[in-house]
């Protein structure tokens, strides 16, 4: 068995930032796994620019935003093991993974990062009825067929679901010479950021259809069209809407998922609504000192985020190495009316940071106020002008103000109408 | 190509007849029309090894049924295919249901099935607890299964080629003459010359049947539809969970699967196509709505997919098992409808035992009874997995993170007897790509595997043979 201080699993921006960070703050024996043949995670297969725009104040490509920390874990005593895959984390943070070089590694950690990543949403998931035929793919599968292995996956192409990996795919496929005849969308509004609406679809023509989904496929061997409808306020397909549109493939961006097998079999316990780990402000689980950050603790639309998330974590754990992680109570967060989750979900009074409550909205709000209170106490209160579901928000709290509430007390986000 | 006998169809049926005749001496080919085996009816059903109280007594279905469940057992274990005898019941609502499950006991009973009996709703709890409080009782089948239908056929097959056997994949037959007392077959894949001919074509045997002038078979395709629902709902049923037929319908079915999925369904529609085993929105809102009957808990938020199957209903209502009046040559093997997965076992025995009797054929001094259970990494200990890799690299390299298969795992499924030449045949073969994102990660790599593997451009790696290819040509 070998002994680590940390051990990082996954090796996209978020496990990459975590262990620097740690590393700064002078751990010294870590260890990065990722499955992957490369570090980066899926940036690799992001070609398009629109990374680092806040972190590096330039707009660079998802291969360039990695390539900037993957240099950075090379030029330190980093170890990094690609091509292995982690299988297990045990209650004792005993790592056990695999790969076909050492062949089954155990892995004694003082602290773990998680930091798998995310995965997209099938189509079972969602239940379309007609053929299975080929043809039918996520947009994250296409983005890799046709950015990494050099492969148009089709000719004419609907796309399901506006979420970025669509949009962008959207323009990917159009620039490769493929059409793309519409992108439909269920809810009435887009869950992907303006820009991308704007970049991928209105410069190129592509319709964007709202209150809209696929109901069926159709094509035996390969896809041959699909059967779009609109949609009513329950979501359900209004009959008579049915509209028949040949095409080759059907692309589903439809959503991501935290890739939490790892976290549930460790007995980490998950949030219903992000769908990943509870953690406190320096994104640790409820598992003692193992942490959480980047898109297996929440979905980012933004890799900013992720990499200021991810530093947090790795500040974190190695605060929980060196014993240092203070302790005085905890505070919980709630969101309320129109705010769906809020990460983190605990805060530790002995915060000695101003703490960012970051959270999503689960429609799309227009000139709201939003508040942040405890008990009866008004921490905070902010106009907004517009907030969607398809951006991440956040606001700050201060650390003297976190250290004044009731141990076990809860702070509440939430919108009012204007 | 020249063959003592050609069956054609390689469902379960067929692939379960051509291994008993490959222990024959005699030259068997098994010839099917898609790239793979077990493409047809066989790899969209319910996978019930049923106990053998439906079919009317004195029925070949019956004396089929009861036999082939009987045999189920041991011919999984000697292939290695995963079976459990989680036994079944029979739901039933009412006074007036429970008076189906006594009519339904007595049958059973008549058709030899063992271990029969009915119980109370005290005990259908006990044994379910998941299932509706308005049970009054049940009819349970101690000896009832679940196998895994196209485990079962790719296994079969293996072994039937590793004994001598051979399969031609893209194979279909589109006529068949008479010449100097031979058959000679036109496929697709060119002439193919047969003394003996086994016709287990399924929803199709009726069309290959009429390619010799018989008419005599006449069958109603009728669809049924499914949901697979995540392995975390696999606990909402331990047995197998039917419905009583009523006013409204036959009822659907709960199961577990073998690989701990749930599986609800089938939807019952007449359809004209075949071919068609297209999903419908109808088709699937009633097998939740029917299945929430029997387990009012079930939330199809955990379907990773939905299938469907044909059919192949027999408008005389049993199978058809016997050499043709037009060709004594010829045997039909149609109308292998519901409990015809069950049954296969014990339709192979005696179909080989037609042909041992007709064609006076004997033993083969040496064969293989079993077939190897393939690596299966995720079912390992720590130290076999470290032998394992130690023998070989690619099993520590893994492919699909859902269900935890290696590389070396899917290099076996492609260069197996009979081994995958396509996505969905991997697919089959390891459960790549069949667990919760449904290929969105490995779906690629597979193509990969395999365009290496064969040595073909990675754009002419298919999802399941024919049109249906996954890539086009390279960007520019
Ligand atoms: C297609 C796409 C387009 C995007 N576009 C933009 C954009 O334009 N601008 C922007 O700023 N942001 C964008 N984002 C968001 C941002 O890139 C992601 O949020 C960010 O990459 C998430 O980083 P991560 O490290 O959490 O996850 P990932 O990058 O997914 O990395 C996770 C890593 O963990 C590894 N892993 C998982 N499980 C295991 C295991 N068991 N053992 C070992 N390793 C494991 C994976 O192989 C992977 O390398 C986009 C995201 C996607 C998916
Ligand atoms: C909805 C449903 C549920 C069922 N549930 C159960 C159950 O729970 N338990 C049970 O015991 N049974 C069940 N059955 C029945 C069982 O699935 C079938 O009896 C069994 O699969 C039939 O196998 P087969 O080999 O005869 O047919 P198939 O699997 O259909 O095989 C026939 C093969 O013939 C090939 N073929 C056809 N025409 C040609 C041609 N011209 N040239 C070459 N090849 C050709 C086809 O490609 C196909 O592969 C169910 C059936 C259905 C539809």
């Amino acid at each position: 068995m070998l002994n680590y201080d940390l051990v990082v699993v996954g090796g996209g921006p978020a496990g990459m930032a975590a262990a620097l960070q740690a590393h700064e703050e002078g751990i010294e024996k870590i260890i990065i796994l990722e499955r992957a043949d490369t570090l980066g995670g899926i940036l690799e297969q992001c070609i398009h620019t629109g990374f680092g725009l806040h972190y590096f104040g330039e707009e660079l490509s998802g291969p360039e935003y990695a390539g900037r920390f993957i240099e950075q874990v090379y030029n330190t005593d980093i170890d990094v093991k690609v091509d292995t895959m982690v299988l297990d984390i045990s209650a004792d943070n005993v790592v056990t993974a695999v790969n076909n070089f050492d062949g089954l590694l155990t892995i004694q950690a003082k602290a773990i990062v998680l930091a798998m990543g995310c995965r997209e949403r099938p189509r079972g998931a969602l239940s379309i009825a007609g053929s299975r035929a080929a043809g039918i793919m996520t947009a994250g599968t296409a983005q890799k067929y046709v950015n990494m292995d050099g492969y148009m996956p089709g000719k004419t192409v609907v796309i399901l679901g506006s979420g970025d990996i669509g949009l962008i795919m959207a323009r990917r496929m159009t620039l490769e010479g493929a059409k793309v005849k519409a992108v439909c969308e269920l809810m009435p509004y887009s869950g992907g950021l303006t820009r991308n609406i704007v970049q991928c679809l209105e410069d190129f023509g592509i319709p964007l259809r709202l209150s809209c989904t696929v109901v069926a496929t159709h094509g035996k061997e390969r896809l041959e069209g699909v059967t779009v409808a609109n949609v009513d306020e329950h979501l359900k397909p209004i009959p008579g809407t049915e509209e028949y549109i040949p095409c080759d493939t059907l692309m589903l961006s439809v959503g991501l998922i935290p890739e939490n097998e790892l976290s549930k079999n460790a007995g980490i316990t998950l949030d219903p609504v992000t769908n990943g780990p509870v953690v406190d402000e320096y994104r640790e689980t409820t598992h003692k000192g193992v942490f959480a950050c980047g898109n297996v603790l929440q979905v980012h639309d933004l890799v900013d985020f992720v990499t200021e998330e991810s530093k947090l974590a790795g500040s974190g754990a190695a605060k929980f190495i060196k014993g240092e992680k203070a302790e005085d109570g905890v505070v919980h967060t709630k969101g309320e009316n129109g705010v769906r989750y809020i990460v983190p979900q605990n805060i530790s009074r002995a915060t000695d940071k101003d703490v960012k409550l970051y959270f999503r909205v689960g429609r799309v709000l227009e000139n709201v106020t939003l508040t942040v209170t405890c008990g009866d106490e008004v921490l905070l209160s902010k106009k907004k002008r517009k907030m969607t579901p398809g951006e991440m928000e956040y606001v700050t709290l201060k650390a003297e103000v976190v250290k004044q509430l009731p141990v076990d007390s809860t702070i509440v986000v939430s919108t009012k109408e204007a | 190509m020249k063959y003592d006998v050609v069956v054609i169809g390689a469902g379960v049926v067929g692939a379960l007849i051509t291994r008993e005749l490959s222990k024959l001496n005699v030259r068997v080919a098994m010839a099917d029309k898609f790239n793979d085996v077990a493409m047809g009816t066989t790899k969209a059903n319910s996978a019930i090894v049923h106990g053998g109280f439906d079919a009317a007594n004195g029925t070949l279905k019956a004396k089929l049924n009861v036999r082939g469940t009987e045999l189920m057992p041991q011919i999984c274990k000697a292939l290695s295919v995963p079976y459990r005898n989680n036994g079944s019941l029979v739901l039933a609502f009412s006074e007036k249901e429970m008076e189906h499950v006594h009519t339904l006991y007595a049958r059973g009973v008549k058709n030899g099935v063992p271990r029969l009996s009915v119980v109370d709703k005290e005990t259908v709890l006990k044994m379910e607890p998941h299932v509706s409080e308005e049970v009054v009782g049940a009819l349970l089948s101690e000896s009832a299964g679940i196998v895994c239908p196209y485990e079962l056929t790719i296994a079969a097959a293996e072994n039937a080629v590793t004994n001598g056997a051979e399969f031609l994949r893209n194979c279909e037959v589109q006529a068949i003459r008479e010449e100097n007392g031979e058959f000679v077959l036109e496929t697709s894949l060119g002439e193919i010359t047969a003394q003996y001919v086994v016709n287990a074509a399924g929803i199709h045997s009726d069309d290959i049947a009429r390619m010799i002038g018989d008419d005599s078979i006449s069958l109603v395709a009728r669809k049924g539809e499914y949901y697979l629902l995540d392995k975390s709902f696999g606990y909402m049923a331990d047995h197998t969970i039917f419905q009583c037929p009523n006013e409204m319908g036959k009822g659907v079915l709960v199961t577990p699967t073998v690989d701990g999925n749930l599986l609800i369904g089938p939807s019952a529609l007449d359809v004209d196509d075949k071919e068609d085993v297209d999903t419908t929105p109808e088709g699937l809102e009633f097998i939740v709505e029917k299945a929430k009957k029997s387990v009012p808990t079930l939330n199809v938020r955990g379907a990773i997919t939905s299938f469907a199957g044909m059919r192949a209903h027999p408008v005389t209502d049993d199978f058809i098992i016997a050499f043709s009046e037009k060709n004594d040559r010829f045997l039909n093997v149609a109308g292998i409808e519901s409990p015809g997965l069950s049954a296969a076992p014990a339709i192979a025995e005696m179909v080989a035992g037609m042909f041992k009797e007709k064609a006076e054929l004997t033993e083969k001094s040496e064969y293989t009874e079993t077939r190897e259970a393939p690596v299966r990494f995720r079912h390992m200990t720590k130290s076999e997995r470290e032998a394992l890799i130690a023998k070989n690299k690619a099993y520590g390299r893994i492919i699909c993170r859902c269900e935890t298969i290696t590389e070396g795992e899917i290099v076996d499924a492609i260069h197996a007897p009979a081994g995958a030449r396509d996505v969905d045949g991997v697919k089959r073969r390891t459960r790549a790509g069949m667990g919760r994102c449904q290929g969105g990660f490995c779906g690629s790599k597979v193509v990969e595997i395999l365009a290496r593997e064969l040595n073909v451009p990675m754009n002419e790696i298919t999802k399941f043979g024919g049109e249906s290819k996954i890539l086009f040509e390279k960007t520019k």
